[in-house]
This record gives C-alpha cells, sequence and structure tokens, in this order.
C-alpha cells in the first residue's frame, strides 16, 4: 500500500494540474468546486472518522468562509460611494458598520478563516468541556446552521437574504469572468488541496493523531491516563471548521454566488454522506467520495432534479449497512490489505467508555 | 497519620439513595499494599470510582499526600499521580501494544505537546522496560484489540506501571483468568512491590492469598473486618457472608 501511495499520488496531483489542458471549462469549474468541498470533506475525516466527532452543521463554516469573501467581491464590484443593489432595494442608504472592514481585501480573507475557527473553537470548548458529544453534539451543530440561515435569510437588508450575494466582477485585481483568472483559481486549489492533505497526513501521525483515535475509542480510558480530551477534541474540530472555510471561500470566488441554501441543512448533511461514501478514515477517500457523488449530482439533477434526494438518501442506506468502511474499504479489499481496526457503527459515533457502563454523566452529582 | 500517602476518611457514596458505599475509612502508607475482597456488589469498584474521582462522594473526603483530591477531575488526579487498572481490560484497541504504552507514560499530556511524530528517549525507555515486566515483547506491534482476554489485563497492568504513578488501583486485574494465568499476575504484582503503592480488589481470596498484604473485607458498602489473610479467613462475619453466598449460590444451581 505504501509503494503504491508513492505513485498514485504524484500521478494524482500531476492529473489533476493538467486538467485545464484536457477539460473544457464547464467540467473545470466543476471539477475546482468540487475538489474545493474536497477540502471541506478531508475536514470531516479528521472530525469525525478520526476524532468520532460527527459533525452535522459544517455549512457554517463553510458559509463563514463563503460570506466573507462574498461581501469582500461585492463591495469590490461597485463604484465609488455606492452600496450593494440589495441595500438599496431594502431602504438602506449607507453601508452597514460591519461591512466596512470588508472593503479591506486582507481582512476579508483573514476574516473568512479566523472568524469560522475561532466560532468552533468556542462552541467546542463550551460543549467539549461540558462533555456533550455523541448524537448531542451532532444536533447541536445542525441547529447552529439552521439558526444561520434563518437569520440570513430574514436580515436581507444587510445579508442579502434568500438570493444571497452574487453579481461579482473581480477579486484581488483579477476579473473573474476572464478564464485565464478560473485557471489560475483552479490550480491554487489544487495545490492548497494537496497541501492540506499532507498537513492533515502528518497531523494523524503525531502523537496527537494518536490520541485522537484513542480518545474516539475509549474517551474515559484516556482521561484515566490524565489526559484531558476536551482540548484536543476542540483543536480538531476547529482544523476542520478552517478547512470548511478554505473550501467555502475557494467555492464562492469558483462559482460567483452564494446564497443560505447553499450552506444549511441539507449541504450540511450531504457533506457528511460523501465522507461516509469515500470512507470517513480515509482523507484521500473523502476527496474521491466528494467528486464521486457531486459529478453524480451534477449529472442526474440536470436530468432528473426531483431524484437526487431519493438518490443520496439510498446512497447513504448502502454505505451504512453494507459498506461502513465505504470507497476505501472497496480499495482496501482490492490491494487486499489486512482490516486494521475493529470496525464500530457507522453513523452515530457514540464513544464506549473503556470500562464496564458508563457511570458518569448521573452520579458525578450523586 | 499525616504520613499516609492515601487516605479515605468516612466515604459515603450514594447511587439515588442506596449506599454502594458507608463511612468507609482507611488509609495506606507510602510503598505499602492493601487487598479489598467482597462480593459482587460489595461496593469495591466504587471505592476506587471515587478515589479516581469517576463518582462523587455524598460525604466524606479523600486525601492524597496530604491534599483533598475529592473533587478533582479524573484527569487532574491521575496527573497527582494515582492510576486505576479497570474490571474489563481498559486498553485502547485500534492502537498497538507499544503505543498503548506510550500514551500511558508518563508525559505532558497538553495537546500542543503532542504535536510530534518522534517519541521522547525516555518513552522509548519506558516502552521496553514495560514490554518486558508484561512479557509482551513478540506483541509490540500487534493492535491491542486482538490481544487474547490475559494479556489484555497484562497489558493494562503494563500501562498504569507505565504512568509512574505512585499508588496504582487494581480492580479485580486476575478477572475472567485461567488459574495459570492469574498466578502470573500474581507474580507480575508481586515483583511491582516496593516500587509503589496498591490497592488490589478481587472477590476471590485464593487470589489476594498469593498477595501476602493486609486484608480489608468490604461487604455492603462497609468495612466489615481487616487483617491478615488467615484473620480474615477465621472471622465468623466474614464465613457467614462468604458461605451464605456460596449457599445461595448452590440453591439457585439446585433450582435449575
Ligand atoms: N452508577 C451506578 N448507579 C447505581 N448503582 C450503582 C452504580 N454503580 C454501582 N452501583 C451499585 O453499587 C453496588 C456496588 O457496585 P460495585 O462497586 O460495582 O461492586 P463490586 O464490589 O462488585 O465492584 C452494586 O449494588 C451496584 O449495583
Ligand atoms: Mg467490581
Amino acid at each position: 500500500m505504501a509503494r503504491l501511495e508513492r505513485i498514485a499520488y504524484p500521478a494524482a496531483l500531476v492529473l489533476l494540474l493538467l486538467a485545464p489542458v484536457y477539460l473544457g471549462a464547464y467540467n473545470l469549474a466543476l471539477l475546482g468546486r468540487f475538489l474545493a468541498m474536497g477540502i471541506l470533506a478531508m475536514g470531516i475525516a479528521l472530525v469525525w472518522g478520526h476524532a468520532g466527532i460527527l459533525p452535522l452543521g459544517q455549512g457554517l463554516f463553510f458559509g463563514l468562509g463563503a460570506y466573507g469573501i462574498a461581501m469582500h467581491l461585492k463591495l469590490v464590484a461597485l463604484a465609488p460611494g455606492e452600496i450593494p443593489d440589495f441595500m438599496q432595494w431594502n431602504g438602506l442608504d449607507a453601508l452597514p458598520w460591519l461591512w466596512v472592514p470588508f472593503k479591506s481585501g486582507v481582512i476579508a480573507l483573514v476574516g473568512a478563516l479566523v472568524v469560522p475557527s475561532a466560532l468552533a473553537v468556542a462552541l467546542g470548548w463550551l460543549l467539549f468541556r461540558r462533555r456533550v458529544g455523541g448524537v448531542y453534539f451532532a444536533i447541536i451543530t445542525q441547529a447552529m446552521v439552521l439558526a444561520a440561515t434563518t437569520f440570513i435569510i430574514s436580515q436581507q437588508p444587510y445579508t442579502g437574504g434568500f438570493n444571497g450575494l452574487t453579481d461579482f466582477s473581480s477579486a484581488f485585481g483579477f476579473s473573474l469572468i476572464d478564464q485565464r483568472t478560473q485557471v489560475g483559481l483552479y490550480v491554487v486549489t489544487v495545490l492548497l488541496l494537496a497541501l492540506l492533505f499532507f498537513t492533515a497526513r502528518w497531523l494523524l501521525s503525531t502523537q496527537f493523531g494518536k490520541l485522537l483515535r484513542a480518545i474516539r475509542d475509549g474517551e474515559n480510558r484516556v482521561r484515566f491516563l490524565g489526559y484531558d480530551p476536551a482540548p484536543y477534541k476542540v483543536a480538531i474540530f476547529a482544523v476542520g471548521a478552517l478547512m470548511a472555510a478554505i473550501a467555502g471561500l475557494l467555492f464562492t470566488l469558483n462559482i460567483g454566488v452564494i446564497s443560505p441554501a447553499m450552506i444549511g441543512v441539507v449541504p450540511s448533511i450531504e457533506m457528511v454522506v460523501w465522507v461516509a461514501v469515500g470512507g470517513r478514515e480515509s482523507l484521500s477517500g473523502a476527496v474521491l467520495g466528494t467528486l464521486l457523488v457531486n459529478f453524480g449530482k451534477d449529472k442526474v439533477s440536470s436530468s432528473f432534479p426531483d431524484l437526487w434526494l431519493y438518490l443520496i438518501g439510498a446512497m447513504f442506506v448502502l454505505v451504512v449497512t453494507v459498506l461502513p468502511e465505504g470507497l476505501a474499504g472497496i480499495a482496501r479489499l482490492l490491494t487486499s490489505e489486512p482490516r486494521e481496526e475493529s470496525r464500530k457503527t457507522l453513523v452515530v459515533p457514540v464513544i464506549l467508555p473503556a470500562d464496564e457502563p458508563a457511570k458518569n454523566s448521573k452520579s458525578r452529582s450523586a | 497519620m499525616s504520613d499516609s500517602l492515601l487516605q479515605i476518611d468516612n466515604v459515603t457514596v450514594s447511587f439515588q439513595g442506596f449506599k454502594a458505599l458507608d463511612s468507609v475509612s482507611f488509609s495506606l502508607a507510602p510503598g505499602s499494599m492493601r487487598t479489598i475482597i467482597g462480593p459482587n456488589g460489595a461496593g469495591k469498584s466504587t471505592l476506587m470510582d471515587t478515589i479516581i474521582g469517576r463518582v462523587r462522594p455524598v460525604s466524606g473526603r479523600i486525601l492524597y499526600k496530604g491534599s483533598d483530591i475529592t473533587r478533582l477531575p479524573e484527569y487532574e488526579v491521575v496527573r497527582r499521580g494515582i492510576c486505576r487498572k479497570f474490571q474489563t481490560p481498559g486498553i485502547l484497541p485500534t492502537l498497538t501494544v507499544e503505543e498503548n504504552i506510550i500514551v500511558a507514560a508518563k508525559r505532558h499530556r497538553a495537546w500542543f505537546k503532542a504535536l510530534r511524530t518522534h517519541i521522547t528517549a525516555a518513552e522509548c525507555d519506558r516502552v521496553e522496560e514495560i514490554l518486558d515486566l508484561i512479557v509482551l515483547r513478540e506483541k509490540r506491534r500487534m493492535l491491542a484489540a486482538h490481544l487474547a482476554h490475559g494479556a489484555k489485563q497484562w497489558l493494562e497492568i503494563g500501562m498504569v506501571v507505565a504512568s509512574d504513578a505512585e499508588l496504582l488501583l487494581l480492580d479485580e486485574p486476575a478477572a475472567g483468568m485461567t488459574h495459570q494465568e492469574r498466578e502470573k499476575t500474581a507474580n507480575l504484582i508481586k515483583r511491582l512491590i516496593g516500587r509503589c503503592a496498591f490497592v488490589v480488589i478481587d472477590h476471590d481470596m485464593d487470589f489476594v492469598e498469593q498477595l501476602n498484604a493486609p486484608v480489608s473485607v468490604l461487604h455492603m458498602g462497609r468495612i466489615l473486618c481487616e487483617g491478615t489473610i488467615d484473620e480474615v479467613r477465621s472471622n465468623s462475619q466474614v464465613k457467614s457472608v462468604y458461605l451464605g453466598r456460596s449457599l445461595e449460590a448452590e440453591a439457585d444451581y439446585a433450582q435449575a
């Protein structure tokens, strides 16, 4: 397997970097967008696959990254003194204070990455320290993303509401309609994906990565070895959020629009499905799953728009019931590498206590 | 008794009104051993849960090296120098045998200190030492999940020893073992005597006898009597507790 990887990864990188040569503009744009989502998917593989935390609200961090850059793009497209069109329609006559810093591209970029990461740290700290985990954590992240989309839709004068933000012209001096900009953006996406892929692999090979898996499989046991699992979980959750934000940023530059429908509850669940399909413990599986499901969605939903939701549901059921390791599991069977780890149930990452049934929550107050 | 390592002071634990521990007190000198026996449900595991911070007592307190640890979080109690082996093996199944020992070895346990791929020389030495101690050297790269039950128990003993704790709590370390394995476990523990202090729990007198340490008998959350194994054996109350149970068991058997 290790030797296979040494050939497969450089080959994949070259193949991806050469895509502008052999793919048409439409398919290149799609590939770029899906690779950006692949970065988010790798984040889910880290958080869910390796730390056992099911994140059902990655759309929130994705959306913060996307809106951060979109606000900047919206402002650059304006003539001096003008305010965005939707603000005018909604009767505003001056730029709201929250928008002002986004005139600066640097602040927008930094904000688009720092704000979601900081939010993840805050949320993680609040919940993991109180030992909220498993299904409860998943539901809370889901509620957060629902609240965020509801807020965006209700605050139309400030957010663009349901329609979101669009009509961008240029980014950092490059025209967004120019095909060369799109190719450049594509190359940046591929390089970032590769960089983050190898960074994530390194992270998993460290003692930190081992501790994550130890916490996933026996949080109590790890605690009784003198570790506080909460900071470990906060750290990896923040990494996942940062990767989602990077994806959101690249996605928005690629597609030229961001709206609540793209970051809401359903997209957040779909993101988890991509990773489940690819194999939640596998970084490359997460990227492949993202590509496969999204290209599939593009083909299916253009001819049978209603069918897609059923299909993705069926896919999820299939993966949960017969293929808990997803594509990565198939690949492992084909290369006949022995299964390394005992399989756990896929969907609900209940952290099994290392010991007899957990006495924790109740008896702590006894 | 201020020179004791561990001091349990009138500890009472209640689960929704049911007293799993009822005014339990004892103390332990540095480097010494105490064994606790009692039938199933006596409160032995609960006693360890309380020391390690997994269960909070309703009254009483626990002093370790003179400072109160009754309400500290579990990981903080461990960092002070107490480590526990669980009744069912508490190993990390998806890590290898040596990784289990490395994770358990005494080290800086903050997440940012874990951002390294190498292990320190001290951790390395510790692993070699423990592998010899628990005789699992050939299995060092095996996933802990794949070990046999007895080997899992030994690995966990190795892990708590690796933590460099001054007090080890061993909860039925020989549970589920064959006769031979039990003997091996007793020898392993005896080899560690003097290196740190121990509280060892079992429900089986014969196992405890091999350790040759003072015995406390726990029954229904209370300490029934204390003394050498022979004194305890000849105590009439203890006899009735153990005999009563074996009669009950016989009756169950006859009914079945
Ligand atoms: N978390 C809990 N909630 C309610 N009852 C408990 C809990 N933990 C233990 N008990 C009860 O306390 C008693 C002592 O249990 P335990 O300490 O595990 O006994 P043992 O001596 O066999 O280790 C038992 O009757 C058990 O049912
Ligand atoms: Mg017990």
